[in-house]
């Protein structure tokens, strides 16, 4: 694939929201799309979620994950959109250039007319739950396990406790269950289940792996591999409640206390967050703050079905595509003004030719060397003259005028520049 | 059994590995024994990072010396070391007008160590210096020489460095007890064999006082581990310039608000003696370490801490031996009359980071009293060279880099831009990094606002590759580290038994 210099639309992200971003502005007449992915393949998070649970709202049939991923990566190809794999986006300017490294292309540096972010989210850490205790191997997040179980192949575990009773935790609780391992319990620390309760009824309750509410971890024992947790019962403000601590042994201690939008390159092009979202502050275009710059799904705020942030991406690729193409509309009328002979530098650096459908244009300029004698002021298309007006003398000190009248109008809209140049008579 | 060594050393922290580096330039045949799977594992990596002006310690006694002796050496140490190091200054804040006579007394404790250019300033002057700062400041004090490191990067180039000039280091030795002749040391008995030597030097830290038991040395000396936790925070939320102390009590320099090198804002320690080794944070410690830091920048937020850990200092109770200096936890730097061929080290706490270059040259000192002779080797090579650091280049020098080695263009550690070629290059460095914890230490991988959930599958996919051993057999810290215990059921079928 030969990369283009410049994009109708580049997605950040080939999951979901960025899979359909891509499928949308295509459908809505941007021709140029790049997809910007910085895994192996196409997906995203949905290649390691083996579950089924996706497409309900969209094609009314229950998927696995990686089968609904690739209805829309089918597409997203047979559409003709570019992909980068395997590589990583390190910064997107506020003027919609993306500089991106592969190990096959170095570095990238691509322009876009608009973008999508679709970055997703990631998941929250012991650090931002603050799990005291000690960092042996063993602690890991609910969705670097399930990499490792799902795509990988390999299982980081025997006997496992698992904090929060978010949906990937109690996901994983089932899958590891049917891999031949042992999970002792899951402990949620609010006192209602944060997940979905189909997943509750079908991951834990099916098979009997118990949820304890109000419980959380109150420190991880063990100094090389985890030992052991050790659980604690917490009141309504979430403080321990002294003599409920209890130890239970395990290896491994699966996080699923939930997600945060992943917004650092948003930050790097000037969008704004939202503290309570976490994501981008967006119009119903999924438009941010920084024009040409949208935002599809969980980079957004984090959705509940993979279904709605498929119908996010569509919406978002939809205004991409707009914004897009009225760039591109506009870059087509736009003919840059070029000093010529004797001129230092003509004001409007370009002219948007349907102006001069609406009236006259004024061009202002300053002269480089001063001509003591009459002089022309010319306006040139090639070797055709559009139009000049005749000056009894140039100098640098005196900014020189010269417009541009509704009856040039055809001469310009042949017109790929004008070069404007000041000559004597 | 081997060869005998000249010097073995007992201790690849940064105080062992300082003494390798100054050693390693004269004729000598080195070893340096650590018990763990990398340099640096103990207070070397869980510190405050900074290399203290020396107004803290008690004046007279050996941890003041050493540490204002030492002070000036960071800046040489760094240009031929390759190790970040920013001579930023620090400062003690007051925020109370009692707190502001604690200043008068360290500003006085530092002219009698001999710390240059300090001075006081004003609330006004502390406050447009650090805008962060508590706005009830009262005054503070300005200690121009205080500089920031990469604690870890200063070990590992100062071990490389050893390396460079001939030094051997074995990782994952421990060391058992002596050999001896009489009262001469002959050498080391460790898990992993015996080795010979005519002098050894303990630089255990947390266990020194068990290594100099086991020469009979100095019976009553007894570690106590302090426990110092720390929180670092998200750089994207908050950004502290400064290296920002309270008046100190009981002891203790306090809990800090630092920045680091590494662009993060981090704060700690609480000071906890413990009665045995325990790396664990608690919650009781991390509520201590904010409350302290709030004093200090009210506006630290725990939403935005993205790490904690906890470091144990070797504290130690060896008096004082200055005439008239009631100090008894200071330092012990000698070559005891009980034994010969020991050079003995130890309660080598705060400010041990700062003073390990000049403990190095007390021990070049101490030996040549006792008679070794030091002869220069002729190719000693001070310089160890930095490795290229993607995330601190510039987009030219990016490219030129990737157009040199492609695998410096995989990005493998988002958070703190971390590619594959940097990996790579440390697996196969002078002193290999083995373990995720010794690729995260040295490169950052993992260190940032993920905590490695991203990166983690990805590194110990490359730790296997490069090692050509199963990713089952890759571990974070070392034996019984490993992060993964089998494949999955379908992989098994696959491959048949």
């Amino acid at each position: 694939m030969a990369l283009k210099e410049k994009y109708d639309v580049i997605i950040i992200g080939a999951g979901p929201g960025g899979l359909a971003a891509a499928i949308s502005a295509k459908q809505n007449g941007a021709e140029d799309i790049l997809i910007i992915e910085r895994d192996l393949e196409l997906g995203g998070i949905l290649l390691q979620c083996i579950h089924n649970g996706f497409g309900v709202e969209i094609f009314k049939q229950d998927l696995p994950g990686p089968s609904y991923a690739q209805r829309f990566i089918n597409e997203a190809l047979s559409l003709g959109v570019d992909t980068l794999l395997d590589t990583m986006v390190l910064d997107i300017s506020p003027d919609r250039r993306v500089f991106a490294t592969n190990k096959t292309r170095g570095v990238i540096d691509v322009q876009a007319r608009a973008i999508v972010l679709a970055m997703g989210c990631r998941e929250r850490t012991r650090a931002q739950v603050r799990l005291p205790g000690t960092r042996p191997a063993g602690v890991y997040t609910a969705g670097t396990a399930q990499r490792w179980v799902n795509v990988e192949g390999y299982m980081p575990g025997k006997r496992y406790v698992i904090l929060g009773s978010g949906d990937i935790g109690m996901i994983m609780a089932r899958r590891l269950t049917f891999e031949g391992a042992k999970v002792e319990r899951v402990l949620e620390v609010m006192p209602y289940l944060t997940g979905l309760m189909r997943n509750y009824v079908q991951c834990l309750l099916d098979f009997d792996i118990p949820l304890q509410l109000s419980h959380t971890v109150h420190r991880i024992l063990g100094d090389k591999r985890v030992e052991a947790i050790e659980s604690v019962q917490v009141d309504e403000r979430w403080n321990p409640i002294k003599g409920t601590e209890e130890v239970i042994p395990c290896d491994t201690l699966l996080l699923s206390v939930g997600l945060i939008p992943e917004n650092e390159l948003s930050r790097k092009a000037g969008v704004i967050i939202d503290p309570l979202t976490g994501g981008p502050y967006v119009d119903d275009g999924f438009q941010t703050n920084v024009p040409g710059v949208f935002a599809a799904g969980n980079v957004v705020h984090v959705y509940d079905l993979v279904d709605w942030v498929t119908e996010a991406g569509f919406a978002a690729g939809k205004s991409a595509a707009k914004f897009a193409l009225t760039l591109r509309a506009r870059e087509n009328r736009l003919i840059p003004l070029r000093a010529d002979e004797n001129v230092r530098y003509v004001v409007p650096h370009e002219l948007n030719k349907d102006s001069l459908q609406e009236g006259n244009v004024r061009l202002q300029m300053r002269v480089k060397t001063p001509i003591e004698k009459p002089v022309w002021v010319e306006v040139r298309s090639g070797n055709l003259l559009v139009t000049r007006r005749a000056e009894p003398y140039a100098r640098p000190g005196e900014m020189v005028t010269i417009n541009l009248t509704p009856k040039e109008y055809d001469e310009v809209d042949r017109a790929s520049e004008l070069r404007i140049a000041i000559v004597p008579r | 059994m081997t060869q005998p060594y000249d010097v073995i050393i007992i201790g690849g922290g940064v105080v062992g590995c300082m003494i390798a580096r100054t050693l390693s330039a004269y004729q000598l045949r080195l070893l340096l024994i650590e018990k763990e799977a990398d340099i640096g594992m103990g207070a070397s990596s869980a510190n405050s990072a900074i290399v203290h002006a020396g107004y803290d310690p008690v004046p007279g006694s050996l941890k003041a010396k050493m540490n204002v002796a030492a002070n000036p050496m960071w800046d040489n140490l760094a240009g031929e070391l390759n190790f970040p190091f920013d001579r930023r200054g620090d400062y003690v804040v007051a925020v109370t007008a009692d707190e502001l006579q604690g200043l008068e007394l360290l500003l006085e404790q530092g002219r009698k160590n001999g710390v240059p250019g300090m001075h006081l300033i004003s609330a006004e002057e502390m406050r447009h210096r650090e805008p962060n700062i508590n706005p009830n400041v009262t005054g503070a004090l300005w200690a121009p020489t205080g500089g920031l490191c990469d604690t870890f990067a200063v070990t590992v180039a100062a071990a490389e460095n050893a390396v460079q000039n001939g030094c051997q280091v074995l990782l994952e030795t421990a060391f058992e007890s002596f050999l001896m002749e009489g009262s001469q040391i002959i050498g080391v008995h460790t898990n992993r064999g015996d080795f010979r030597a005519r002098w050894v030097v303990n630089a255990a830290g947390l266990n020194a006082d068990f290594v100099m038991h086991q020469a009979g040395v100095r019976p009553e000396f007894k570690i106590t581990p302090r426990r110092g936790e720390y929180c670092v925070l998200d750089q994207a939320e908050i950004s502290i310039h400064n290296v920002l102390f309270p008046v100190p009590s009981c002891g203790s320099k306090g809990i800090l608000v630092t920045a680091t090198l590494h662009g993060n804002t981090i704060i700690g320690p609480n000071a906890e003696l413990l009665d045995r080794e325990d790396h664990a944070t608690t919650r009781a410690g991390l509520e201590e370490v904010t409350q302290g830091a709030l004093k200090l920048v009210p506006s630290i937020n725990l939403r935005h801490v993205i790490a904690t850990f906890a470091g144990l200092r070797a504290r130690g109770n060896a008096r004082c031996e200055t005439p008239g200096v009631n100090y008894d936890s200071d330092f012990i730097i000698e070559i005891p009359k009980e034994v010969r061929g020991l050079v003995n080290l130890g309660g080598i706490d705060s400010p041990g980071l700062t003073a390990a270059p000049a403990i190095a040259r007390r021990v070049v000192e101490l030996m040549e009293d006792a008679g070794e002779k030091f002869i220069q080797k002729r190719d000693y090579e001070p310089i160890r060279p930095p490795r290229p650091r993607f995330r601190h280049l510039s987009r030219a020098e990016q490219t030129a880099l990737i157009q040199n080695d492609p695998r410096y263009a995989r990005v493998v550690c988002r958070c703190e831009l971390v590619t594959e070629g940097e990996i790579i290059a440390e697996i196969h460095a002078p002193i290999p990094a083995r373990t995720y914890d010794a690729i995260k230490r040295r490169t950052w991988t993992g260190t940032g606002r993920c905590l490695g959930s991203f990166d983690m599958p990805r590194v110990v996919d490359i730790l296997a590759r490069e090692m050509g051993v199963s990713p089952l057999e890759i571990t974070k810290k070392g034996s019984g580290s490993e992060f993964l215990y089998r494949t999955t059921k379908e992989v098994e079928a696959h491959h048949g038994a």
